[in-house]
């Protein structure tokens, strides 16, 4: 066998659960292989164990036919492993250059760095500005500096994590060339993601992981969406329930006019001149490529970021539901009726008087009943809400917003990291917050849900909003998130 | 009144001022390009400066500077172990550091001067001076008729530059500073990396309590110090972490304490207590007037 | 318990120091414990009256802490407060007793106020550190101090550098036969609020939220920073101030240099040994208040320099903080075993 990388019988748990159970893997020079599966099965996990991050506990790893020890990413990198993750993994503050000399352990006069950075620029065939702060790149040009990293180690095989989460239709076809390339030079690569479009279009072989376990390992050519999916999630997969439009009552619960908001963090283009409404019973869907102004929207839309200009009016209170869930959702260290509390804070009903006094039996009390209701599955409303699992943690926010009777909801992509249940289960709340006479607007980066949920499509390209009208297909609302007219 | 000499005493006085200071600053500088805010370095001063007056007293000037620099590399593994090993609050530990190193200097100066108060004589470092350039006119006695711990701080500036921003340690280290994660996925012991820079930092800010003792007041006394330590801290943003910077800042520093001596010359009457105040006044004015436009390193007091 | 280490822990660093520096460890201990407990005089005259002040700054530090702010400037707040309470105090001879010490009092409040409010405008409007310009106003109080019993507000026949005495109207009254004044009930009292405050209120709560989380408090709960950190600031500076009147008032019934041995920064241990908690504030407070009475006595009688309790505070602060964050460390190890937070 003339395997590149070989992972056999693969064993790992954190804590309680199994995040991987008797995995095997194994890719050969010149592949481009798929590793398919939803969120929480497994793909990241495994991953991580052929590059070092995690270690397993149990199986082996081979790189060329021989077996190997990985004790950390360094250790791959020798061996001509390279990893693209999802999140930034440069210094935000240091240039192209010197994050590349950063990541391929390189030295740093500058005549001879640039030299070598430019060469590794024309391998590959990604061309970057060398001195510009990688903190001030575009997300499309961030992952190219990944990249980058990866193959100035000169890696052989290349570990993508969901590359394509944080590019608009058209730069994914660009990142398929340079995979593509890399692979005719003798390179291997695999693709991680839970995008069965992009495995049948871009892959030769794919490996299904479903809870742990590989459920499907063979060339992609045999395969179709259906049978994929039944290998994703265990049954032939229900047509996403389209949302039935429903005709808004004539009363908007948000206004926005002319709305400019600069840039939150410092990141992205913020939002120039946008206009936007929602009515009461609509969801609508914003579509757009991260970092063009979507959070600024949805947060000016809720109230927390302040409009530099332009109006935002709302009739009655938003909630929001924000896109971080640890850092700014919940506060971890702080027990269920604790968060709940928060969310609602001076609107709560156990706050009595002037002095806002708390009632904190209520409270306790009010909370039990709302993880009642959601079924949210924690060790009581004292339980410090980071014991809980990411889906619960999200019910608890939602239950937390929704009982609150906003009249507008926002929502921050809810489903991000979340599995196939937990996903159903927000879809079908904020479809009955609809129904029950709010207004939702949310986002999310997976263009099919916002496609499939919404009533009402907007896209928000450079700053700007678009509103869409029917048909709402896919290639029509892409072309428009990269700028294209309609 | 002939303004040449009052002038240049002005100024020698001033570099001679600010060579501690621009020790503590110096070291300050790597141990936060690493991310780390040490408020222990008034503490590492302060036993750099007592280890001075023992070593001094016990075997001349060299020993007194050996010695003051392993008290500050000792204070500065205390602080790493606590901020940095085990991750404690940097403020905190760094506050309870100094506090700690002022109690330890105050029983073992009583250990071992006993009562001799001010009057406890040591060796001190004398001037040393650069021939013909110290003839040149105003600059002459300030910058090349200074005591060898000013020419060995000054020196050690453009050291520091070098290893920052044109060896791979010096990538390495600001890597850490400005994103740890990122530091950590490219293989960087991150831990590592901070202990060093720390302990490094202390080391030279124990030099600067040297500077102090043996170079400056010639003597040693409870609590001498008094706040240079956190000084260094300000003179650090005001260089915005950058060693010529902070260069320019403690001269800055050192012109302003020593500008008594102008007042004094000119016979204007201003109570002693203004002087000071007058670092700490400038020092929080320096703060406000740079915060907001300069950056520190992204992972300072994380 | 995290605090009974600490103190162990400090207790062991003391025993060991003691012997290493060729003292009688048993001595300086008997020292210690006679001069804080071993006579009535001892425990009411001398260690609560030096409770008092380190209970109210420690109640001001953990208020502001609870939030995530930093105020290492009550040594100079409690200096603004007795300069304040001195001005005020030296000429209120024809006032009503009442009205006297009310007035000392809050005067000395709005000082320490007065004296933290720049850290917190320039933290509010430049975003400066407040840890860094509170402690550095700390070097600017003393001399300050320093000018204040030299020039305007030394005595009248200008022998010492010390402020005229205070009037007898604006004296805290004493319990009788003892030096302990009646700022020791202020002190249970400022503690009871304290304690209503951050465990009943809203305020108190969302305060408690911005110190674990900044940003789940203003994205979930619409809680600024800015506003409620400016706010225990202020209140933090208030306590330091209160406490620099309490002593003036209370104790010395005048204003000299070195009237705090360093009250404010030993606080910072009696409030994170109490673990913020204003109950346990008094009792800590109780507890280093005892520490630096019988240091003197230590001193005296078994000549070990007082300021060997600044070490002993050290290792206190120190255990704490260690062990609180190893403690935080494998929480979070165990949370990323179990798949929670991802790594």
């Amino acid at each position: 066998m003339s395997d590149l990388l070989e992972l056999r019988g693969i064993h790992k748990r954190f804590g309680a659960v199994a995040a991987l159970t008797g995995a095997n893997f194994s890719i050969a020079p010149g592949e481009r292989h798929a590793l398919l599966g939803e969120n929480g099965a497994g793909k990241t996990t495994l991953m991580h164990v052929a590059y070092g991050l995690v270690r397993p506990d149990a199986g082996t790893i081979y790189l060329r036919g021989a077996p190997v020890t990985l004790r950390s990413p360094r250790d791959a990198r020798r061996l001509g492993l390279g990893m693209v993750h999802q999140h930034f993994t440069s210094v935000p503050a240091l240039s192209v250059a010197e994050n590349i000399a950063l990541a391929a352990g390189w030295g740093v006069r500058p005549r001879a760095l640039r030299r070598r950075v430019a060469d590794v620029m024309g391998r590959v065939g990604l061309e970057l500005h060398p001195d510009h702060r990688a903190g001030d790149l575009s997300v499309a040009l961030q992952q190219r500096l990944e990249i980058l990293k990866a193959l100035a180690s000169e890696a052989d095989v290349l570990l993508l994590d969901e590359p394509t989460a944080v590019l608009a239709p058209s730069e994914v076809a660009g990142l398929f060339g340079v995979i593509d390339r890399f692979a005719t030079t003798g390179g291997a690569v695999v693709l991680i993601t839970h995008k069965l479009r992009e495995a049948l279009a871009a892959t030769d072989r794919v490996t299904v992981l479903r809870t742990g376990r590989v459920t499907f390992a063979g060339p992609t050519a045999g395969e179709t969406a259906e049978s994929l999916a039944e290998y994703m999630i265990g049954r032939p997969a229900e047509s996403a329930a389209r949302s039935v439009s429903v005709p808004p009552r004539p009363e908007p619960v948000l206004t926005m006019r002319g709305v400019s908001v600069p840039p939150d963090r410092g990141q992205g283009t913020g939002l120039v001149d946008g206009a936007l409404t929602v009515a009461a019973g609509e969801i609508v869907g914003i579509a757009a490529v991260e970092g063009n102004g979507q959070r600024e929207l949805l947060r000016a839309a809720a109230g927390l970021l302040l409009p530099s200009r332009g109006t935002v009016d709302r009739v009655g209170a938003a909630s929001l539901v924000p896109e971080d869930r640890v850092s700014e959702g919940i506060v971890p260290a702080m027990s269920l009726a604790e968060n709940v509390v928060l969310g609602q804070g001076r609107s709560g009903s156990w706050v009595r008087g002037r002095l806002g006094l708390v009632d904190w039996r209520a409270a306790e009390r009010y909370t039990a009943k709302l993880v009642k209701t959601f079924s949210i599955m924690a060790a009581g409303s004292m339980a410090p809400a980071g014991t809980l699992s990411g889906g619960n943690q999200q019910k608890l926010i939602l239950a937390r917003a929704l009982e609150s009777n906003p009249s507008l909801l926002v929502a921050e992509n809810p489903t991000r990291g979340l599995d196939f249940r937990a996903t159903a289960f927000v879809h079908e709340r904020l479809r009955g917050a609809a129904t029950a006479g709010a207004g939702v607007l949310f986002y999310s980066s997976d263009l099919d849900e916002v496609l499939g949920l919404s009533t009402r499509v907007v896209v928000v390209v450079g700053g700007r909003t678009i509103p869409v009208g029917p048909p709402l297909d896919r290639l029509r609302v892409g072309a428009l998130m990269v700028g294209g007219t309609s | 009144m002939d303004p040449l000499p009052v002038v240049s005493g002005f100024l020698a006085a001033a570099v001679r001022v600010a060579t501690p200071l621009l020790w503590a600053a110096t070291g300050e500088t790597i141990t936060e390009r690493s991310g780390v805010i040490n408020l222990g370095v008034e503490g590492a001063m302060l036993a750099g400066a007592l280890g001075a007056a023992v070593g001094a007293s016990g075997g001349g000037v060299w020993v007194g500077t050996g010695v003051a620099l392993a008290a500050g590399l000792l204070v500065g593994v205390a602080f790493a172990l606590v901020a940095v090993t085990a991750q404690a609050d940097q403020i905190i530990s760094g506050t309870a550091v100094t506090l700690g190193a002022i109690g330890l200097t105050g029983v073992i100066y009583r250990e071992y001067f006993g009562t001799a108060g001010a009057g406890l004589s040591l060796p001190t470092l004398p001037p040393l001076r650069i021939p013909i350039l110290a003839e040149v006119p105003l600059l002459g006695p300030a910058l090349f008729a200074q005591p060898i711990l000013t020419y060995a701080a000054i020196g050690i500036v453009p050291i520091v530059w070098l290893l920052v921003y044109r060896t791979r340690w010096g990538l390495v280290l600001r890597a850490v500073g400005e994103s740890r994660e990122a530091a950590r996925v490219a293989g960087v012991h991150v831990g590592a990396v901070r202990f060093a820079a720390t302990v490094a930092g202390s080391g030279l800010a124990g030099l600067g309590g040297a500077s102090l003792v043996l170079a400056q007041v010639g003597t040693f006394a409870e609590q001498m110090t008094a706040g240079r330590g956190f000084v260094a801290i300000a003179i650090v943003v005001l260089g915005r972490w950058h060693p010529f910077g902070v260069m320019l800042a403690a001269l800055l520093f050192g012109a302003a304490n020593a500008s008594q001596y102008l007042f004094q010359a000119m016979s204007l009457d201003v109570p002693y207590q203004v002087f000071l105040m007058l670092p700490y006044f400038l020092t929080i004015v320096a703060l406000a007037g740079v915060v907001g436009q300069v950056r520190a390193p992204a992972e300072l007091g994380k | 318990m995290v605090a009974v280490t600490a103190v162990a822990a400090a207790g062991v660093v003391l025993v060991a120091g003691l012997e290493l520096g060729g003292y009688d460890a048993g001595a300086a201990f008997g020292a210690l414990w006679s001069g804080a407990f071993g006579s009535g005089y001892a425990l009411l005259s001398a260690t609560l009256v030096r409770a008092i002040p380190l209970t109210v700054i420690g109640l001001g530090f953990a208020l502001a802490f609870r939030g995530g702010a930093l105020n290492i400037g009550a040594e100079g707040q409690f200096y603004a407060g007795a300069i304040a309470a001195t001005a005020v105090g030296v000429h209120a001879a024809a006032w009503p007793p009442a009205v006297a010490v009310s007035m000392v009092l809050l005067v000395s409040a709005a000082a320490g106020a007065l004296w933290i409010a720049l850290p917190v405008l320039l933290k509010v409007r430049y975003g400066v550190f407040e840890a860094i310009s509170t402690l550095l106003l700390n070097f600017v109080a003393v001399s300050l101090v320093s000018y204040m019993v030299t020039g305007p507000l030394r005595e009248r026949s200008g022998i010492y550098p010390q402020s005229d005495p205070l009037a007898a109207a604006a004296r805290l009254p004493l319990l009788p036969g003892s030096r302990l004044h009646l700022g020791a009930l202020l002190a249970i009292g400022i503690a009871v609020v304290l304690w209503v405050v951050m465990r009943k209120t809203l305020w108190g709560f969302q305060l408690k939220a911005l110190g674990l989380s900044p940003r789940a408090a203003l994205v979930t709960g619409g809680v600024g920073a800015d506003r409620m950190l400016a706010s225990a600031l202020l209140w933090s500076g208030a306590l330091a101030g209160l406490a620099g009147g309490l002593e003036v008032s209370g104790v010395s019934y005048a204003l000299f240099q070195d009237l705090s041995p360093g009250y404010g920064f030993t606080a910072i241990a009696v409030a994170l040994l109490a673990r913020l908690h204003p109950g346990w504030i008094v009792l800590s407070g109780i507890l280093f208040g005892a520490l630096e009475a019988g240091a003197g006595a230590m001193q005296r009688d078994a000549g070990v320099p007082a300021v060997a309790v600044y070490v002993v505070e050290a290792v206190v602060i120190v255990t704490i903080l260690v062990v609180d964050a190893l403690f935080r460390r494998r929480q979070i190890v165990r949370g990323i075993q179990a798949g929670r937070v991802t790594a």
